[in-house]
């Protein structure tokens, strides 16, 4: 048992400490604009599923059943190899000509079209939880629906779900791990990639796994903070 | 589109599934066993339980599974001083992992079981581990089905996170198929039909759990 030499300098010495600094790097900023999109494809999917009209539930509802119930893995893995191929020959091969970074770009829409389902659930939990009262009263002040909506049913809805988006969030964080898979030198994905010249895995997925770690005790701190500024008096909080 | 190829390859493919479903129930019976003891842990009054129990569940909570898989596949080679293979390097990350999940839907479940039930098992004279195993956990268990089922889905979707250490399950296959015949959109739509098709049955399932115990307990 343990014949292992530790080396913990892989992490810093040249040229992997850059290395691993930029894979975090990646994986912030992967996740990050993932999020974007999914906060607002997540959006326009939840307002597709709460309103009247019946065709725009059943897409919506479609959306969300055929996105949650296909491993992200697959969906990955359709955007990188298949996506492209679907697209005109010219258009595919001045992508993969100019665009240096293309399983970057396509991780982020597979990760963000993902995390768009899950977003678009936990909406539509607030959307439905906003109380109808209020819907009324934004009509009879005389906004139209769309102003109703807007001014006042979305604000409503995303302070309740806040709690609900911080723990999305974290899951689309840790979600972006998968973009190594189809080569992105993220922060899993650059552990392992330094293991094959140092072989020294131990130490730099446990590195990978300190970030990690941090990210999401601080996430979760800044967001109990931001909970508690946005609760709605009378609605339940959480403690903890 | 050559739709032919899924056919031609139907059975390599699909065999992979065996190991899909073999990895998953591993990693549920496992999982779930772990994370019975955990769940409890976590309500443990003695903090010498309480804080280990706690700090492991929001730990691997924090953690890409993808890279507990990596983490277990360099860590089991050290302890044991020579390589198990991927498929029980991967079985360890995934129970070890999934428990954590696991422990925080027994805890919901053994909190939602009113407490005159504890307190009606210790007066016919049982023991702590006995008022858990005979009068708590069945009916926490029960309580606890929709979300267990809920995260068995979970489970079966996460196997294909077995890939990146060549573990040949279903999506291994696909992948491997792929490089043979280069049919990169009819062999990724079956994948996602196949999944979609096995995750929607166990949706459904749960759903049916729900409605059942919304009826059982008023």
């Amino acid at each position: 048992m343990f014949h292992y030499d530790f080396d913990w300098s892989v992490l810093w010495r040249h040229p992997y400490g850059a290395m691993f600094a930029k894979g975090v790097w990646t994986t912030v900023s992967l996740s990050l604009v993932a999020w974007g999109i999914a906060l607002a494809l997540g959006l326009m999917v939840a307002l597709c599923r709460v309103m009247p009209c019946r065709p725009a539930r059943i897409l919506g509802g479609a959306y969300v059943e055929a996105l949650r119930n296909i491993p992200l893995l697959v969906q990955l893995f359709f955007w990188y190899f298949a996506a492209p191929a679907l697209l005109p020959k010219a258009i595919e091969r001045w992508l993969y000509a100019n665009v240096r970074d293309l399983p970057y770009y396509l991780a982020i829409l597979a990760l963000g079209t993902y995390t768009a389902a899950r977003v678009a659930e936990a909406l539509r939990s607030g959307l439905l939880a906003v109380p109808p009262g209020q819907l009324r009263a934004a009509f009879s002040t005389g906004l139209s629906q769309t102003g109703t909506y807007w001014h006042v049913i979305v604000p409503y809805a995303f302070r309740i779900v806040v709690p609900l988006l911080s723990t999305e969030f974290l899951t689309c964080f840790k979600n972006s791990s998968l973009a190594m898979t189809v080569g992105v030198m993220e922060a899993t994905g650059t552990a392992s990639y330094i293991d094959s010249f140092t072989f020294h895995g131990l130490e730099t997925t446990t590195a990978a796994s300190l970030v990690y770690l941090a990210t999401s005790a601080s996430v979760i701190l800044l967001m109990t903070w931001i909970e508690k500024k946005l609760h709605i008096p009378g609605m339940i909080v959480r403690r903890d | 589109m050559d739709w032919q190829v899924i056919l031609r390859n139907l059975e390599f493919m699909v065999g992979g599934l065996a190991l899909t479903a073999q990895l998953a129930a591993i990693a549920l019976t496992g999982g779930l066993l772990w994370g019975i003891l955990l769940g409890l842990g976590r309500l443990s009054r003695s903090p010498w339980i309480y804080y280990p129990a706690t700090l492991y569940v929001h730990f691997f909570r924090s953690q890409p599974l993808i890279l507990v898989i990596f983490w277990f596949y360099f860590l089991v080679p050290v302890i044991t001083g020579k390589p198990l293979g991927t498929f029980v390097s991967t079985v360890i990350a995934f129970v070890t992992f999934e428990a954590a999940y696991f422990a925080e839907i027994v805890r919901a479940g053994v909190q939602s079981v009113p407490k005159g039930q504890v307190a009606a098992g210790y007066s016919c004279g049982l023991r702590y581990h006995q008022v858990q195993l005979y009068v708590i956990l069945p009916q926490a268990l029960r309580s606890m089905l929709p979300a267990l089922t809920t995260q068995a889905v979970v489970i079966f979707q996460d196997t294909s996170l077995a890939y990146v250490i060549g573990l040949r399950e279903f999506l291994r296959r696909v992948n491997l198929v792929d490089t043979r015949e280069a049919r990169s959109i009819e062999l990724y739509c079956f994948a996602a039909f196949v999944y979609l098709v096995l995750c929607l049955l166990g949706s459904r399932v749960a759903h049916r759990f729900e409605r059942r115990r919304e009826v059982a307990l008023p």
